[in-house]
């Protein structure tokens, strides 16, 4: 299963995993471990053992957002969702071990579990990081038992690399907040009961400062969802239009216009959350692969030998620095912002191989339906999602080379007058 | 599989690092600063058995040594005896290896049809892999010296004639991926200098008003080059572990590392020259040394392509 989205992007293929203790169901970026109720210590290779034999006696019923539903619920019943969460709000107040125990074995299955991956890996820890009491206990459980879907609603037509500069207006009016805007490449909002949304409150400050983020209830009056046709031809998006629609105040994240905070908390969720395999396919069903594309490329060409051992050398290459990055994680070393290098070679190897792919195997895979005709006109959206190339470059140089920012002509000037998209 | 370094080898990569901090990669070849490294830090002898007097070291502790050495651009037959005695251990010699632990000889790998051998000048005897195969030591040989491009470290064109030779034994391929997984660990080093001091220029140099750095046609060069350096770095680790742990999967990981380390490594040093502008061109700067040494590095073995025949038979591609 792959699907796209500019900021809630989780990718099926070559999954980055700068460590192995990060899944879908939890968080390296704060041990939530410290909340756990210390209970009964089960040998972990017994745990692994236990959650096998549960996920071979579970297989998946249906790809419908209904088997989903069911599929997760069962899978929290069982103990294996919110492993690190905290117990007090719903989830097991296990530790990394465990978590990392059951990631292991969860790799060998394909959990579909996708349509659950914007709550889990982002919305859920930005609750339990900044929610109120109320917000937790209304929201953590039912988030991870499956019961409500959640997407995140950050980027705009106008504000896409530059999310601070979006648009979308809350306004309060008798105690309530009034919203009024578009959002845009928002993974699974077709299917969300509720959303992360990132408003601007106060215009009249400069863009980071007059931002607050929002719970909303995603079938509210004034929410309109609409699937976005990407190059595939399919819809791995959508649109969001809000017309006057009301959110209550105890519906605010954090604080009022405290909101570039928070959007900073669940994208760096978000970083790690992209890194996760589980639920995802792996190498295996690549078909732009070395292994997929030596048996069917012709090797008695000296050329073609070449360019498949220039996939090889790159692919090995990254594969093994993302095993470094997951031993050093695992050793406690926090891999920060040297994620973005792997995530950048990932986006660069995945347009090399779509498009030596196709090379290799000729106009047959352009046929509509063969699976690197799909490849092909995918491989764009790790480039684009969670962060641009140029982004991802802009990071590297920013925070792993400590080189000096460029200037931002935009960082002191009120937002209301600033030079924005229209 | 371990790609990380052991609380030891950081200690030891400290230690290496400090000692070369003071080496000026144009001052050649100085027998009293490799007199103190082979003492103090034991180095010619840190992969030869305790049996001969050495550390009992394995290929990740060298690589270990071999990044730093790369890095300072240390002059001298450091490399061309190590590379002899990666041989040797192929072959164990008790009077050659113990002798080389001790800093007492300095030694040259060199193979039958290549008369241009590294460390040539400085060596006390020849490892010569001949065609057969066999490891036979060589004494008594002549020698002329060669310059080439890198004044860091000499060559020298070697003739046979009325040497002393010895049959050492039989070697394996195992010579030669140990080689490639040595050299490769000094590209690392010299990848990741050629980095570090163009990022450092990036930040104190102005142009139109504004720190080099702070331009993205720089800034996004350097992210290129710092990707190129973390998978370099993983590449070289996991061919030393390997050597050490899983020997079945060096022919593989050697090839592997060769071919994109030595071709990163050059790339890395010649983007390093060029952002570094008209400075970078000068003979004075040391940009130009790390150039050249990349490009002697990247065809010691031979050339990339090379590497790329050997994986693409490795992988059964035919």
């Amino acid at each position: 299963m792959i699907t796209i989205g500019h900021r809630g992007a989780s990718y099926g293929r070559f999954s980055i995993k700068p460590g192995q203790s990060r899944s879908l169901y939890g968080s390296r970026a704060r041990d939530y471990s410290k909340w756990a109720l210390i209970g009964v210590t089960m040998d972990l290779a017994e745990y692994g053992r236990r959650a096998r034999a549960w996920l071979d006696a579970h297989p998946p019923t249906g790809d419908d957002v209904a088997a989903a539903r069911s599929y997760m619920a069962d899978l929290y019943d069982a103990g294996y969702s919110g492993i690190t969460w905290p117990a007090e709000w719903g989830g097991q107040g296990l530790t990394q071990a465990e978590e990392r125990a059951f990631a292991a074995v969860a790799r060998d299955y394909t959990l579909p579990i996708y349509v659950f991956s914007i709550g889990l890996g982002m919305c859920g820890p930005t609750l339990v990081d900044l929610g109120t009491p109320e917000q937790k206990t209304r929201h953590i459980r039912r988030l991870l038992r499956g019961e409500d879907i959640w997407c995140q609603l950050f980027s705009e037509p106008g504000a896409g690399s530059d999310v601070a500069a979006l648009q979308t207006r809350a306004a309060e009016d008798n105690g309530e907040w009034v919203v009024n805007g578009q959002k845009v490449w928002t993974s699974v909002a077709q299917h969300a009961d509720y959303g992360l949304l990132l408003t601007r409150t106060d215009p009249s400050v400069p863009k980071h400062r007059g931002l607050t983020m929002l719970i909303v209830d995603m079938h509210a009056p004034g929410v309109t969802v609409r699937p976005l046709k990407d190059m595939t031809g399919r819809a791995h998006f959508n649109e969001i239009f809000f017309d006057d629609v009301r959110v209550p105040a105890d519906c605010v994240v954090g604080q009022v216009g405290e909101g570039w905070n928070a959007a900073v908390t669940t994208l760096l969720h978000e970083r790690l959350s992209i890194s996760s395999g589980v639920g995802m396919s792996g190498e295996k069903d690549n078909p732009t692969s070395f292994a997929a594309l030596s048996k069917v490329a012709d090797t008695s060409d000296p050329v073609v030998r070449d360019q498949l051992v220039e996939l090889y050398i790159r692919s090995r290459a990254l594969a093994l620095f993302n095993q470094r990055l997951a031993q050093e994680t695992k050793a406690g070393i926090f891999p920060g912002a040297r994620g973005s290098a792997a995530k950048l070679l990932l986006a660069e190897l995945t347009t090399f191989s779509a498009d030596l792919a196709v090379d290799l195997v000729g106009p047959e895979a352009l046929v509509e339906g063969h699976p690197l005709a799909n490849a092909l006109a995918l491989s764009p959206a790790l480039a684009l999602g969670g962060g641009t190339n140029e982004i991802m470059r802009n990071i590297v140089g920013d925070r792993v080379l400590n080189l000096p920012p460029e200037p931002r002509v935009d960082k002191n000037v009120p937002f209301n007058e600033l030079k924005v998209n229209s | 599989m371990n790609l990380l370094l052991s609380a030891e080898q950081q200690d030891l990569r400290a230690a290496v690092r400090s000692f070369l901090s003071n080496v000026n990669p144009r001052d050649g070849y100085d027998p009293a600063v490799y007199g103190r490294m082979n003492g103090e830090l034991g180095l010619a002898g840190l992969v030869i058995p305790d049996e001969y007097g050495g550390a009992g070291g394995g290929i990740s502790d060298l690589s270990v040594v071999l990044v730093e050495t790369g890095a300072a651009l240390l002059p001298g037959p450091f490399l061309a005896t190590t590379l002899a005695t990666l041989a040797l251990l192929e072959c164990p010699d008790k009077e050659l290896l113990s002798g080389i632990a001790e800093g007492r000889i300095n030694a040259a790998l060199a193979w039958e049809d290549r008369p241009l051998v590294l460390g040539g000048m400085e060596a006390d005897v020849l490892i010569l892999v001949t065609g057969e195969p066999s490891l036979v030591a060589v004494e008594g040989f002549g020698r002329e010296p060669v310059e080439t491009i890198d004044i860091t470290r000499g060559m020298a064109r070697v003739s046979l004639d009325g040497a002393t030779t010895r049959v050492l034994g039989r070697p394996s391929d195992r010579v030669h991926d140990l080689a490639m997984v040595a050299i490769a660990a000094e590209q690392l080093g010299v990848l990741r200098e050629s980095l570090a001091a163009i990022v450092s220029y990036a930040k104190v140099r102005v142009a139109f008003g504004r720190f080099i750095g702070s331009y993205q046609g720089v800034k996004h060069k350097l992210a290129d080059m710092h990707c190129a350096l973390e998978q370099a770095e993983s590449l070289v680790r996991h061919a030393a572990w390997t050597a050490d742990a899983a020997p079945d999967e060096l022919p593989l990981a050697a090839a592997l590392a060769q071919a994109y380390v030595g071709r990163a490594c050059f790339q890395a040093a010649k983007d390093s020259l060029l952002l570094h502008g008209g400075i970078g061109f000068t003979w004075e700067h040391d940009a130009h040394l790390y150039f050249k040494r990349a490009k002697s590095d990247e065809v010691l073995l031979g050339p990339p392509r090379l590497h790329r025949s050997r994986l693409a038979a490795l992988l059964g591609l035919s």
